[in-house]
């Protein structure tokens, strides 16, 4: 299978501290990649450089065999996209916010597109209702609509369903499955949830202080790890 | 009391019937605010914006000079208005035909500029400055351009950007010390409601001053009125 990002020798530093040190990293057209990994160890900065929204101090990283310079990052930033923890919605309408990608592009005849990613969300009831008035999941969800109706090539969630109850975890992963096998959507998803993993990713990646530890198939990943730090983490252990 | 209730009633019937050199006084001092309003908007929101969004070395002091602007007493400026376009001043004696002449309407307009742009760049600075970070972030994340991203964070701060604009408009038709000094309240030319209000009590017209001044006080009323429903529909 193609690879859709290609990383090499990728280092970033904030100040004096290095975030990411990755060798090599493939991630294949159409899979759905886990990572996992404690708090501080680079997912979330990795996840802004495969979105472009920051690039690395040294190193490459390769969209579709393209070499991902800044200049290009506008391009390639429509063709990508990120769910983040804590969704940030626009004042207006869950209707307003859905169509907002969209509306960047100048796109504006998918509304039947809209209403039915809408419906698929369960927030048809909600379609008028003002984001601000939206529960913590609800907001989530209209981010994964507003995600979803711009048909990224691949979609980045980024502990999308931290502190959400049983329904939303339940909906958004059902969705985050379907997105991947309807459009072959690539999915890269950041999880502190190793469970989460296990159900959606068909490989998985521990990072540890910058550094992808180790990445396999998800179920040798967890079963039949190779690195001992992968196994202490499966097993819930506190690894650094 | 009876002097104020006369003043009240007589101020009134001036007002209600159209009395044309009460109307003349308002329609001028709308005129100067007015412009000088739209001029400190074209000026204040984009540089305010732009403070407020940009990371910039040196931001801080001029964050710091834009606050301090905000505080500027009227009378200040308008001395340093008069001392500017004096003909002893810097620019006065130059004659140019872009340059204002003291006593005109365009000299009052540049005073109330002065007075009013940093208030409308500090207020949108921090209407910018207050929106969550994380919705630039998304934003970008979802494809939009610089421009776009600018446009999504005014548009999330548009209350903000309003008030700024009303709180502006409040300092300058209210202002009597920098008009008086530049303006210098000349009959059928530049007198406005604070300038006449100033000269009707010294001439003793009472009843005129009082009308002037329940206009300026209605028009200030309608501003804080009209500030505080739009602070009510944002919350």
């Amino acid at each position: 299978m193609a690879s859709i990002y290609r990383l090499q020798h990728v280092k970033k530093t904030y100040e004096d501290r290095t975030v990411l040190d990755i060798e090599h990293l493939e991630i294949e057209e159409g899979e759905i990649l886990a990572l996992v990994g404690p708090s501080g160890a680079g997912k979330s900065t990795l996840l802004r450089l495969l979105n472009f929204l920051e690039y690395a101090d040294s190193g490459e990283v390769y969209y579709k065999d393209q070499l991902a310079a800044p200049q290009l990052a506008m391009n390639l930033r429509r063709q990508v996209t990120t769910v983040f923890q804590r969704p940030a919605l626009l004042q207006g309408s869950t209707e307003d916010n859905v169509v907002y990608g969209l509306r960047i592009r100048g796109k504006q005849d998918s509304k039947a597109e809209v209403r039915e990613v809408i419906a698929r969300m369960g927030l048809e009831k909600l379609r008028r209702a003002r984001a601000r008035t939206l529960s913590g999941g609800e907001a989530q969800r209209v981010a994964l609509a507003r995600a979803m109706v711009v048909h990224p090539a691949a979609l980045l969630l980024d502990e999308p369903t931290a502190n959400l109850d049983p329904y939303n975890i339940g909906l958004i992963e059902e969705v985050v499955r379907e997105i991947n096998e309807r459009r072959k959507t690539t999915i890269v998803l950041v999880t502190h949830n190793v469970f989460q993993a296990r159900r959606l990713a068909h490989r998985t990646g521990l990072m540890l202080s910058g550094q992808i530890i180790e990445i396999g198939r998800t179920q040798e990943f967890f079963e039949r790890p190779r690195d001992p730090r992968t196994r202490a983490f499966a097993q819930g252990e506190m690894v650094y | 009391m009876q002097q104020l209730i006369d003043g009240i009633v007589h101020g009134l019937q001036l007002l209600l019937s159209g009395d044309p050199v009460l109307w003349e006084i308002i329609l001028l001092s709308a005129k100067v605010s007015g412009i000088a309003l739209l001029i400190s908007g074209i000026l204040g929101i984009p540089s305010g914006a732009f403070l407020g969004l940009v990371r910039f070395r040196g931001r801080r002091i001029i964050q710091a000079i834009v606050y301090t602007g905000m505080g500027l007493p009227p009378v200040v400026v308008g001395l340093a208005v008069y001392l500017l376009l004096s003909r002893a001043g810097i620019l006065g004696p130059l004659n140019l035909p872009w340059i204002p002449q003291l006593f005109t309407v365009p000299a009052m307009i540049l005073a109330q500029v002065i007075i009013a742009t940093p208030l409308v760049a500090g207020y949108t600075m921090t209407a910018v400055a207050d929106i969550n970070p994380d919705l630039k972030v998304q934003v970008r994340a979802l494809g939009a351009t610089p421009l776009q991203v600018t446009l999504a964070v005014l548009r999330e701060a548009r209350l903000g950007i309003i008030v700024a604009m009303v709180g502006g408009l409040g300092s300058i038709i209210s202002e009597v010390g920098a008009v008086m000094m530049v303006g210098g309240n000349v009959d059928g030319s530049t007198r406005v409601l604070t300038t006449a209000i100033m000269l009707e009590t010294r001439r003793g017209n009472l009843d005129l001053a009082i009308g002037l001044g329940m206009v300026l006080l209605l028009l200030s009323f309608l501003i804080n009125f009209g500030v505080t429903q739009l602070q009510g529909k944002g919350n």
